[in-house]
């Protein structure tokens, strides 16, 4: 297996379709395969090394995708958001290979030992670097070869590469992916950075499917609408504060629906119960998907899907109102099992961790080896359960549960209350040091009009255990996620850690 | 006889049909064309498909058998019929999971 065999296919069977930018003078199927060729030329001239990318999108990405598993070279791409220091450590790790960047990234880059640098306009001009293209169907077809190495986002310590073979996403894309199940006229706006496992995916995916990939490099709500529009956008995946920006932005614009979007994907994050509401308004007739994975697992592996999200829209039961919270059913080849600290599996509706099984997800980094059971079951470090209907409910990481008093409690569902209060617009709590619990709760919260703390806890207090009460609420005017948004509660332990009242904490 | 393996590819040796194994294992009387398939890269193409095994292979299309224990995907298309002990196999029910990337 090989991430070729997938573009091979596409181009045999959709050849001048575009793949890649607008309707008219766009990439085409075709041209991507040859395309790929031509930059697996060029990598293959630095046997051993990686292709590393350090830049945003364009079409250089899939170009390098697919050249990088085509010369049997693993892919790269690295957060270039991150400061010099830190991108250079982590181009460093990834050396020797082709680094690909943007004119600012390749200066940035200059300076790490065994790192070619190439201009992205350089590398989509004169792609194969005056060597011959490579022969078509002579890629690797061994499964266990790596075709994509992650930084996961190290929201606690330093980046760990995640290792993603060419079996893993082959065998996600054919689960989950109808061949040519797209139609001509489908296209899908991809605003994901290339360093996001659905940065990966939704090339692989998009271009399997036959659905044409459009590229918004630098996320910004408005310009999100306006391409949606122009390039008769049908089918989008965003993260969560990308919807609520989307959100904004519809109503600031006066509240008109969105006809054209047939589907909307969202993942990768906790989203706000009010937006998604309000998103089910504004997208009226669009099929919306929760989508629920890792990048240890080649992306998603359970998800909610759009009958369920007009149920819970329009529903009077508080059940299947409430699964709008849910990530729905794991996908046809993944197996979920709740587990308790003993690794003992977890009767329905009891929380426990998240462990995975199936061909897609590897569970491997190259720092510490593979992370699987014997059976094949990878432990998520993500805590959560499954409901009587076998709908998956993720309650967050488990780096992340607060321990007071010896009491273990998830912030999700401090967090989930203090959101009903339509003051509220975001919610985090998170431990902080006491010398008489241990942990004690504390909560930060963005609000919009008067709220005051006592306020916040008596809601908290009402409706649940007095144990979940926040000592502290303390008023921010934002809450740090990173670009992909993904909460980042060490930060915000950092920042807090005075409300705290153990120094050695 | 071929063994079969999630992963493992065949073509056809009378025309230009390849599969990839999606599921199955074991030893099987892989046909395409009524002429035995052959690991991927190792055949030559000659001579056509029987008149009774020429309804074609599509690109793209997953087929199994009756009792769905196997199941291959075509990676190229092909004039040849597939078959498992001489039983044609047919096209399976598409996926209709949502795009969710």
């Amino acid at each position: 297996m090989n991430l070729m065999m997938l573009l091979e296919m596409a181009a045999n069977g959709l050849e001048d379709r575009v793949a890649v930018g607008s309707s008219d003078g766009g990439i085409t199927y075709r041209q991507l395969f040859e395309h790929a060729g031509e930059a697996a030329a060029r990598f293959r001239a630095d046997p051993g090394a990686k292709v590393v990318l350090c830049d945003e999108s364009s079409p250089a990405v899939p170009v390098a995708l697919f050249g990088a598993a085509w010369a049997g070279m693993p892919y790269v791409p690295l957060n270039y958001r991150l400061p010099d220091d830190d991108l250079c450590a982590l181009a460093d790790r990834s050396a020797p290979g082709v680094a690909i960047a943007d004119d600012a990234g390749a200066g940035r880059l200059r300076g790490v030992d065994g790192l070619t640098a190439v201009t992205r306009d350089e590398f989509l001009t004169d792609r194969a670097g005056g060597a011959a293209p490579a022969e078509p169907g002579d890629w690797s077809m061994d499964p266990d070869e790596i075709a994509v190495l992650l930084f996961t986002s190290g929201t606690t310590g330093a980046p760990k590469s995640a290792v993603l073979r060419h079996k893993h996403l082959v065998s996600y894309i054919l689960g989950s992916v109808e061949f040519m199940g797209a139609g001509e006229d489908e296209a899908t706006i991809v605003s994901v950075p290339p360093y996001h496992v659905a940065g990966v995916s939704a090339m692989l995916s998009s271009v399997y499917a036959g659905r044409r990939i459009v590229q918004l490099p630098k996320f910004d709500p408005d310009q999100w609408i306006d391409l949606v529009e122009t390039e008769g956008v049908t089918h989008a995946m965003v993260v969560p504060t990308m919807l609520s920006r989307i959100v904004e932005a519809l109503d600031a614009r006066g509240g008109e629906p969105m006809l054209g979007v047939r589907a909307l994907s969202y993942g990768g994050g906790k989203m706000p119960e009010a937006v998604i509401r309000r998103a089910l308004e504004l997208f009226p007739i669009t099929n919306f998907v929760n989508a629920y994975g890792l990048t240890e697992t080649s992306s998603t592996i359970a998800l909610l899907g759009p009958d369920d999200h007009r149920l819970a829209q329009y529903s009077e039961d508080e059940g299947e109102r409430a699964r709008l919270k849910s990530a729905g059913r794991p996908l046809p080849g993944v197996e979920v099992s709740i587990r308790d600290d003993d690794f003992n599996e977890l009767p329905t509706g009891e929380v426990g961790e998240i462990f995975v099984r199936g061909e897609q997800v590897s569970g491997e980094y190259l720092e510490k080896g593979s992370l699987l059971d014997s059976d094949g079951w990878f432990p998520t470090r993500d805590g959560g359960y499954l409901d009587e209907g076998g709908y998956l409910f993720v309650q967050g990481r488990n780096d992340d549960v607060i321990i007071r008093g010896g009491e273990n409690m998830s912030p999700g569902e401090i967090e989930d209350v203090l959101l009903t209060d339509e003051r509220v617009k975001d919610a985090a709590a998170i431990g902080v040091p006491d010398t008489e619990w241990g942990e004690k709760v504390v909560a930060a919260v963005v609000t919009h009009g008067e709220c005051s703390e006592s306020e916040l806890q008596d809601l908290v207090r009402a409706r649940l255990r007095s144990s979940r009460v926040p000592a502290h609420v303390v008023f921010v005017d934002e809450l740090p996620y990173n670009d992909t948004g993904k909460l980042l509660r060490r930060v915000l332990r950092e920042d807090l850690a005075h409300l705290g009242d153990d120094p050695t904490g | 006889m071929v063994e079969l393996k999630p992963g493992a590819r065949f073509q056809s040796t009378v025309c230009t049909t390849e599969v990839i194994v999606v599921k199955g294992s074991g030893e099987a009387d892989l046909t395409c064309g009524g002429a035995a398939m052959v690991p991927a890269g190792t055949g030559e193409v000659s001579g056509s498909p029987a008149a009774d095994a020429a309804d074609g292979t599509l690109l793209g299309k997953r087929y199994s058998d009756e009792a769905d224990t196997i199941e291959l995907l075509a990676t190229k298309a092909g004039d040849g019929s597939l078959a498992v002990g001489g039983t044609a196999l047919a096209v399976a029910q598409a996926k209709t999971l949502p795009a969710s990337d």
